[in-house]
């Protein structure tokens, strides 16, 4: 018996300090960004600040448009899901629920899509975009990443899963395949719309390396690309830089706190399968 | 008249069976082709064919040229941009440094993914706390922890130094310059790691386990005996998925080291955007894509059949 409430206990400071190791970065830079410059600079370095200022986020806010940046990726994010969802859900029904000559290797064709790295095309869809004359427009940042191949074929695994008499008798009761698309069919499949909405909005709020090659002036940028200024433009801000990610931060962190249980059972199911 | 007239008649049931045939009425029993599927389809093949299909055509082609810098393709060249690359120092440095790049960051990310999962499986108290940090990464973005990471790193004003009481130019020496950024690395890919093996973990028949305690097994032996190769088809899963994440890691090097000291944090996607961007030469910059595109191709491959021979 006391055997299992030591193990119980070792267990559980174990799990304690691994918990504390990977979120130690991101409790300190949040109290890192409400010290003041005596407080950063100070031998030995301070862990927390002596008391709760906001100069930092500041004198980020004048450095930066750091609100401007927030809004653009909240809107490319915003558009980048829905336009994935919705069109990886039409496809996916397209291919789950009705037969069509070619279905096969239409199919085929878009899951290599999967196979072709984004760096191996992202130098010639810059081209593509600058010769659009699109280069600091939201269309430039959405565009590419409207569709993806991997919400198309879990979407497809989605429709797959609905019995398949549902859309014969919709279809009886006179039920048009759109109409029943948009009014039966969604409503069925949105846990799976959940977890890959969570996803695509993580991964289209941290994107780095797309919107730094499409946007040159300041007010175009994206949040990452934002604290590349901060951090580039001042090395030494080491305070408004902190207040800075802490904003970036939030609105990602936020939506992972509160999408993650979705996000989770969403990734697993797929990937378990046989 | 009779011959004709049978000849006749001959013909018109031929002419008519033929019309019969393209009457409506003999329509409706041919299967319609659906025009519905294909517009539902559409939008997709149509963005992927503009942002998916034909940039890889137009990477492909441009690699045989050397262009100007509206990198239209100006002068062909052939296999010269591939040639170069082959004899080219920084082309090949940066391949060792990829490849030195990726394995460390799989090892280390595997290995914290599977003991955050081994740990948070267990019954403990505040356990969906821990569950909820281990998986936090994955909301992360890389820039973010990068630069967070400048800060803890810095020699002088860094925290690290002072934890460890040492003076280590982390992100300008040598030694520790790329062990730096992978470990950056290492923390971002912790969150997709640990999801999909505590999914894993709880797969795992549960009465191996108790078999196992009846024969004496300890915490050790049971995890390598039964977790592992239970859960082995996730972990090489991962390791694809972790190989591919790792060789398009940009925004680390691009911050902490922009490629250096020196050469030796310069890994390919990193030499790829100076090719085309700084040195101007999308041709090279092309080529460079297509033979990372074939490096992950082939590495993927060798995964797949790496599974197939040691997978249960």
């Amino acid at each position: 018996m006391v055997r299992k409430i030591f193990a119980k206990g070792v267990l559980f400071a174990v799990n304690l300090l691994m918990a504390l190791l990977i979120v130690a970065p991101l409790l300190y830079c949040v109290s890192v960004s409400f010290m003041t410059e005596p407080e950063l600079f100070s031998y030995p370095p301070a862990f927390l600040p002596g008391r709760l200022q906001l100069q930092n986020y500041f004198s980020a806010l004048a450095f930066a448009p750091v609100f401007r940046f927030i809004l653009n990726s909240l809107v490319v994010a915003a558009a980048c899901t829905a336009g994935q969802l919705f069109f990886g859900a039409l496809a996916g029904y397209a291919f789950a629920m009705h037969e069509f000559p070619g279905k096969y290797w239409l199919f085929l064709l878009m899951l290599s899509t999967m196979m072709i790295p984004g760096q191996a095309i992202i130098l010639a869809n810059y081209l593509t975009v600058a010769n659009l004359h699109l280069i600091d427009s939201y269309a430039a940042l959405v565009l590419p990443y409207l569709t993806s191949a991997f919400c198309l074929f879990n979407m497809r695994q989605a429709f797959l899963k609905l019995p398949g008499e549902l859309y014969e008798s919709a279809a009886l009761d006179g039920c048009g395949s759109m109409t029943f698309f948009l009014r039966i069919g969604l409503p069925l499949v949105k846990p799976q719309l959940g977890s890959l909405g969570v996803y695509t909005f993580l991964a289209v709020w941290n994107q780095y390396l797309w919107p730094l090659l499409v946007t040159n002036k300041t007010e175009a940028r994206t949040v990452q690309i934002g604290i590349g200024m901060l951090q580039s433009s001042d090395g030494n801000a080491y305070g408004p830089i902190m207040a800075g990610v802490t904003m970036v931060l939030i609105p990602s962190v936020v939506v992972f706190l509160v999408g993650q249980k979705s996000l989770v059972s969403g990734l697993t199911a797929g990937a378990l399968k046989g | 008249m009779t011959g004709a007239s049978v000849r006749y008649a001959s013909r018109r049931t031929a002419k008519a069976r033929s019309s019969e045939a393209s009457r409506p009425a003999a329509r409706l029993r041919k299967p319609k082709v659906p025009l519905a599927p294909y517009l539902y389809i559409l939008p997709s093949i149509l963005l992927f064919g503009l942002f998916v299909f034909y940039p890889f055509i137009k990477t492909l082609s441009l690699s045989f040229f050397a262009t100007d810098q509206g990198g239209a393709a100006g002068l062909w060249v052939g296999l010269d941009n591939y040639k170069n690359l082959v004899s080219s120092r920084d082309f090949l440095m940066s391949l060792r440094v990829t490849l030195e790049f990726a394995v460390k960051v799989v090892a280390g990310s595997m290995l914290l993914g599977f003991v955050t999962a081994i740990l948070a499986n267990e019954a403990v108290p505040m356990r969906s706390l821990f569950r909820t940090v281990y998986a936090m990464p994955l909301a992360v973005s890389s820039a973010c922890i990068t630069v967070i990471c400048i800060f803890i790193l810095n020699p002088t004003m860094g925290i690290l130094n002072f934890l460890l009481g040492s003076q280590t130019r982390w992100l300008n020496d040598v030694n520790t310059a790329l062990n730096s950024v992978a470990a950056v690395t290492i923390w971002l890919y912790i969150g997709i790691n640990y999801i999909f093996i505590i999914a894993a973990l709880q797969m795992v028949d549960a009465t191996l386990y108790e078999s196992a305690a009846i024969d004496g097994a300890g915490f050790f032996r049971k995890h390598i005996h039964i977790t592992l190769p239970g859960i082995s088809p996730t972990l090489f899963f991962l390791m694809i998925v972790n190989v591919l994440n790792s060789f398009q890691s940009y925004a680390q090097v691009n911050l902490m080291t922009q490629g250096g000291p020196g050469k030796f944090t310069r890994v390919i996607v990193y030499q790829i955007y100076l090719e085309a961007f700084q040195y101007n030469r999308f041709g090279a910059a092309a080529a460079q894509s297509v033979v990372l595109f074939l490096i992950m191709l082939a590495l993927t491959l060798m995964q797949f059949r790496l599974e197939r021979k040691v997978s249960y």
